[in-house]
């Protein structure tokens, strides 16, 4: 029975995440339909100050940076064949610092693949969104307190450090019902851009100690605005590799290192004596904790990390995993993406993954691959 | 006139005899002519020569990718939503050509911004490469055979899709009066400026005359659309309601014996009412003091093929929304028995309850036939299959899917009585 509910409910993902995205700051929601981040643009139309429907995933990019460009917090949604069309214009507008968030709903590929199955199988490609190696902040979502509080956080980090955001979720995760309690989630508060308020010369991209530059819309007609794709100097001007213009793009990587501490979010469980560590995120995160449920009730010691926060990896993941002899890497993907990130090719001793794909992973494989050494 | 500067003094970017050159300073006379504030005025760039000139702009100015100028501009106009702004883009046919959708779809939206193409045949960065607007017979250094086909006619093309003002001038000269008139008209303009790259154009090309090269082409130099177009108003939805309402609550009211979790698999045909009915009965096990999950599956196609929807109630918070091997199996058509047969081949134990019409899958449960369809027909097939579950299975009380049936429109439809047939 549930105990102490107040506002329960039947609902779907999509809805949490559609409200704590207005609610943190952003106001334009911009997208293509595509399965299965469809619940994403209905519930969009309905409660997003602005809503445009574009006639592809490229032209979506475009519109949202040019909303931010006007001063506006845009968002879409999307899944990994639409998002393979915007990489061009992610980077574009990561290089002219423009905040906004996508969402990507993962589902079954490669290429169309199926549009109805769940999957994780787009980390290695947000990983790899940006020639160079620069990275995008990434969050993913483990359960519907992640609905709300990480995309919150996620607009919240678009709009602090001025850069596209991922936020990472999965088909089962948005279009599943679940009993909810929404009673207990957190207040959201809203953010807006910190606007340059100096009398002098404006540069548009001319940072402080934070690497983050001040931000101007066009929409103001009191200082002149250059926004470029291309390298550039801290005027916004094109510059090929001029020290000063090599040091501004090195900027896009270091601002995000830099703060890396104020958008870090996981979920560590712990077990004292425990050797065995579960790493996983997203829609797994659910299966591996009822994994650790049915492992401690069987005397097995286990610890759980659940990673929130996927890109840049936050050092602390490693640093957890290495107090750990055992590490087993939970995502539902072929070859472990995550585990690559972690481990890299050359992997790790006593580290294994729990993968498979067109089917949720399942607590039961879980237990089994901790219980594979006993 | 004013006489407000919207160029810097530094010399243009551009190679001697480059009618790009032309261009920025017939734009400057231009808005001097209009008296705006060079503030007031954001100028996008695409790739390719002409995308230089930003930096001689003394706008706002911003730089995106190749061919994407006119999808950022509509954007950004969307996003001022202010006519007193004007928004200019400055693009090459090699940009009109990869981002012809955006010119398309701006035109057809009616974006206040104006589009001037810089139209010297070939793209002029990478050397000298035919665009879809290269004219049959126009040689370029990686066609010097020539154009076999017509270049597009970018202004026709814009009218159809609806441009407000569209015209075509000759780059030599002084046309800023053209570019004026774009730049005041409402919704969406383009001027598309016929230009010779002096680089690749005229060297490929000896003595060809412009003027002669664009009647030749059977393009003409004209206005073809007036400036008598609607502009585009950003939506904005100053109240939007919010998505989490006391509407949604599910106010428990009965209470359920059941000590584990139980999963259920409803498989049939789309169009039957499937998800529905199982959203029914997850919803009425909230009102019956459980926590439910629901899940569907179904082919993209949403109208046709099989339609099957997975169900947890459970007296405990559920964490893994899955359920491989379900303890209760509806099947109530032949797609449904299709979609079902995987999960009733994994099941060792429980039930299966299946429309009495089909053949029972292999299976460890045990088989109940019922004539699902028989009685209340197809399309309520699924909702009387998930009434008569919940009769016989016990996993809460039939009040609590009985008050969220009756709460629904869906009541107005069907007699609830027929789903009481047990």
């Amino acid at each position: 029975m549930h105990e102490s509910k107040k506002n329960l409910a039947f609902i779907d993902g999509s809805r949490l995440i559609t409200e704590a995205l207005v609610r943190a700051g952003a106001d334009t929601f911009v997208g293509y339909p595509i399965t299965p981040a469809n619940l994403l643009y209905l519930y969009a139309s309905k409660r997003f100050p602005t809503m445009l429907a574009a006639p592809d995933e490229i032209t979506t990019l475009q519109w949202m940076s040019g909303f931010a460009v006007a001063g506006h917090v845009p968002v879409t949604a999307t899944s990994y064949p639409g998002y393979a069309l915007m990489v061009e214009s992610i980077g574009m507008a990561a290089m002219m610092e423009l905040p906004m968030v996508i969402v990507l709903v993962q589902r079954l590929g490669p290429a169309t693949g199926t549009a109805t199955c769940g999957a994780q199988g787009d980390l290695n490609v947000v990983y790899g969104t940006m020639s160079g190696g620069y990275s995008i902040p990434t969050f993913s979502i483990s359960n519907y307190h992640d609905c709300w509080e990480l995309s919150a956080k996620a607009v919240h980090t678009a709009i602090e450090l001025r850069t596209p955001v991922v936020l990472l979720t999965s088909k089962e995760m948005v279009m599943t019902l679940q009993s909810f309690d929404w009673s207990n989630l957190p207040e959201i508060q809203p953010k807006k851009v910190k606007h340059y308020k100096g009398e002098g010369t404006y540069l548009p991209y001319k940072a402080d100690e934070t690497l983050v530059p001040d931000f101007l819309p066009v929409s103001q007609n009191k200082h002149q605005v250059r926004i470029t794709a291309s390298t550039h100097d801290t005027k916004g001007i094109l510059q090929n590799v001029l020290p000063e213009a090599i040091e501004n793009t090195k900027r896009l990587e270091q601002k995000l290192r830099r703060n890396i501490d104020e958008y870090t979010t996981y979920e560590l469980d712990e077990q004292q004596g425990s050797e065995t560590l579960i790493i996983t995120y997203d829609i797994s995160s659910q299966a591996s904790r009822e994994a650790v449920v049915h492992l401690r009730e069987k005397g097995k010691k286990v610890s759980l990390l659940v990673a929130k926060t996927l890109l840049p990896i936050p050092q602390i993941y490693v640093d957890i995993a290495n107090r750990y002899t055992r590490v087993v890497v939970v995502e539902e993907n072929l070859t472990g993406q995550l585990r690559h990130l972690l481990f890299g090719a050359a992997g790790r001793k006593g580290v294994s993954g729990v993968n498979g794909i067109a089917k949720m992973i399942s607590p039961t494989e879980i237990v089994e691959e901790v219980m594979r050494y006993e | 006139m004013s006489n407000t500067r919207f160029l810097t003094d530094a010399q243009l970017p551009f190679c001697k005899g480059c009618g790009h050159a032309l261009v920025a300073q017939n734009t400057e006379k231009a808005l001097q002519k209009l008296n705006v504030n060079p503030l007031d005025v954001v100028l996008v760039t695409d790739i390719g020569c002409h995308g230089i000139v930003d930096k001689s702009f003394l706008t706002h100015t911003v730089h995106g990718l190749h061919g994407r100028s006119s999808a950022l501009a509509a954007g950004i106009t969307a996003g001022l939503n202010n006519p007193g702004k004007k928004v200019i883009v400055f693009t090459g046919d090699g940009g009109a050509t990869i981002g012809m959708q955006h010119l398309i779809g701006g035109a057809h939206l009616g974006f206040d911004m104006t589009v001037v193409v810089h139209n010297n045949m070939l793209y002029g960065m990478t050397g000298g490469q035919p665009s879809e607007f290269t004219p049959c017979g126009f040689k370029t250094p990686t066609l010097p055979e020539g154009s076999t086909k017509p270049g597009y006619d970018i202004c026709e093309l814009m009218v159809a899709a609806g441009a407000s003002y569209v015209e075509r001038v000759i780059g030599i000269g002084d046309y800023s009066d053209s570019l004026a008139k774009a730049f005041t008209a409402p919704g969406f303009s383009l001027v598309e400026v016929m230009e010779i790259c002096p680089s690749y154009g005229v060297k490929s090309n000896p003595g060809m005359k412009l003027s002669k090269l664009v009647e030749d082409a059977g393009w003409n130099v004209k206005v073809y659309a007036d400036g008598k177009g609607n502009s585009f108003k950003t939506p904005i939805n100053s109240e939007p309601k919010s998505l989490i309402s006391d509407k949604f609550e599910v106010k428990p009211k009965y209470s359920s014996s059941i000590e584990r979790p139980f999963s259920i698999m409803l498989s049939g045909s789309a169009g039957e009412g499937v998800q529905s009915a199982a959203e029914f009965m997850a919803k009425a096990a909230i009102v019956a003091g459980l926590n439910s999950t629901k899940k569907g599956s179904y082919p993209v196609t949403v109208g046709v093929g099989f339609s099957a929807s997975e169900v947890i109630v459970s007296p405990k918070q559920i964490l893994y929304t899955g359920s491989p091997v379900p303890d209760v199996l509806i099947i109530t058509s032949t797609d449904g028995l299709g979609y079902a047969r995987a999960a009733a081949g994994r099941m060792k134990g429980g039930v299966i309850y299946i429309d009495e019409t089909l053949d029972a899958p292999e299976t460890g449960a045990r088989i109940v036939k019922v004539p699902f369809r028989e009685r209340v027909g197809a399309k309520n097939s699924a909702m009387y299959a998930v009434f008569y579950a919940v009769h016989y299975e016990k996993f809460y009380p039939i009040e609590a899917l009985k008050d969220v049936f009756l709460s629904n429109k869906i009541a107005e439809k069907v007699n609830i009585e027929s789903l009481l047939q047990f």
